[in-house]
């Protein structure tokens, strides 16, 4: 018993390494999580952006945060795609029938959700550089950046693995993402609200997304940011809880 | 520790309002091939994941090595190994990548060494370095054994080893437990083909309708129906001789 809590960590970085592998082998991921956030990025600063009036004079500046999202829920739906195999494969009961720390094995999958989807939001950031991505933040707001961002993928994480765990074929292990992948359009992400007629922009101004994109994009423009990101954490912590109490329902009907 | 590697009594599950066992009782002996024989939908495999702490019992007894499934479960995976239905691999890891990963989870501190090892013992040198995802049925199979033979556990689950598999592969999977037997692991079996019962087992057990409704050697099992009448009849080849035979494989019986 008393081992096998010390090799909580070793077990941990080998399951880590390995879902990493399975990252950075899937060129559909690799396309997905860092190439298409970055067309999009092109798309909106090079081909919308001409026409999008937001009342400030970088669009590329304006429209990161949303890019930003649409990375992490891309990058999430991965992480119920590699959950569902291994619930599909048996690996996981290998795993479980195994004596290691066994709570590595769903863990290695929010770590290395967490660490895939950091790789691609730099990777992101630093495509946004080249083509003019310009910030006048502080360490301070830089760090509070990294942490809504930590906090949220961590809350679609838990989704993931609800999805991951309870879903009968891969489709529906996947589908969960889409709509997530679509909500930033339908926020402040790339144009303001203002410009939306009012029933839609009633749903904008009051989803998670909005007050995320807001919130960082004030934390990266150097603007004050108000209550904004209080509602924005409060969206991130919400979502976190729920999806974890759901995502442990989950575990435990599969665990025994 | 005990000469008997399992003990079960009266072991019952329900899934919802199916009552999948009944109360199972049976012994594996230390170092023999046990043979849990049943259909599709016996609850064979019930068992094995009752038997490797993946799944709860409802009531009765079981334990593995001397250590109860229940309250000792960490002790239990220490001494057993997994090979379930479906080929547990990483198919986009290699096949050495493969067996690192489980000899580190195992924690042996040689896992390079254990794998290359494990690799040539079982044909796989060659496709060492190839993704999973491209090897044969066969293969797989071979290489989930493989895993679940780093560290040397003392007794091994195999459920269904050779279900899906050609007569090479299965000849292969046949070959591979005889070896682990006479090795002195404690191997348990599940099949729902006699004649593998037949070729490996040292004891045999008949899972029908949630009981155990025979058990011993094949000896003795063969002593339940009537004695044997000698008769004389042409031996023709099956088809599966000649399969071998013209596939060039050599049947090891």
């Amino acid at each position: 018993m008393e081992a096998i809590k010390k090799h909580f960590f070793s077990d941990m970085s080998v399951m880590l390494s390995r879902s990493m592998r399975h990252v950075f082998r899937s060129m559909d991921t690799i396309i997905k999580v860092a190439i298409m956030p970055i067309a999009f990025m092109l798309l909106f600063v090079y081909v919308f952006g001409g026409a999008i009036r937001t009342g400030t004079e970088n669009y590329v500046n304006y429209q990161l945060p949303g890019i930003l999202l649409i990375a992490i829920a891309s990058g999430i739906s991965y992480t119920a795609y590699r959950l569902f195999l291994d619930m599909q494969s048996g690996i996981f009961e290998r795993f479980h029938s195994m004596p290691i720390a066994r709570s590595t094995v769903l863990w290695g999958h929010v770590l290395t959700s967490l660490v895939s989807n950091a790789i691609s939001i730099i990777v992101i950031i630093l495509a946004a550089l080249v083509i003019g991505f310009r910030s006048s933040a502080g360490v301070l707001s830089w760090l509070a950046v990294a942490g809504i961002l930590t906090l949220f993928t961590l809350a679609l994480t838990w989704v993931a693995v609800i999805a991951g765990l309870s879903a009968k074929t891969m489709d529906g292990a996947v589908a969960f993402s889409f709509p997530l992948i679509f909500l930033p359009f339908i926020s402040s992400a790339f144009v303001p609200t203002e410009s939306m007629p009012t029933v839609v922009r009633a749903f904008a101004d009051n989803q998670p997304v909005t007050a995320i994109v807001d919130a960082i994009r004030a934390l990266l423009n150097g603007q004050p940011v108000g209550n904004g990101i209080w509602v924005a954490l409060a969206w991130c912590l919400g979502i976190l809880v729920i999806a974890y109490v759901f995502a442990m329902l989950a575990y435990k009907r599969k665990v025994a | 520790m005990a000469e008997t590697a399992i003990q079960v009594r009266g072991l019952k599950k329900s899934f919802k309002t199916t009552e999948v066992l009944k109360g199972v009782d049976f012994d594996v002996e230390k170092g023999s091939i046990f043979a849990l024989l049943g259909t599709n939908g016996a609850g064979k495999t019930t068992i094995v994941k009752i038997l490797t702490t993946l799944l709860k019992k409802d009531s009765g007894t079981a334990t593995v090595n001397g250590f109860d499934v229940e309250s000792n479960p960490d002790n239990v995976r220490q001494s057993i190994s997994l090979t379930g239905q479906f080929a547990a691999v990483d198919e986009i890891l290699t096949g050495r990548e493969n067996l690192i990963m489980i000899a580190k989870l195992r924690h042996l501190d040689n896992s390079r060494q254990v794998a290359d090892d494990l690799l040539k013992r079982f044909g796989l040198s060659d496709a060492a370095d190839r993704k999973v995802s491209g090897y044969s049925g066969g293969m797989r199979r071979r290489l989930d054994i493989a895993m679940s033979l780093v560290g040397n556990p003392q007794l091994i689950f195999l459920d269904e080893p050779t279900t899906g598999l050609d007569p090479e592969g299965r000849n292969e999977v046949w070959k591979t437990v005889k070896e682990l037997a006479e090795g002195g692991t404690t191997v348990f079996l599940t099949t729902q083909y006699l004649e593998e019962a037949e070729q490996l087992a040292d004891q045999i057990a008949i899972l029908h309708k949630g009981r155990i409704i025979v058990s011993g050697t094949l000896a003795e099992l063969k002593t339940l129906f009537p004695p044997a009448k000698v008769e004389y009849v042409e031996k023709q080849p099956t088809l599966e001789e000649i399969f071998l035979a013209i596939v060039g494989e050599k049947e090891e019986k």
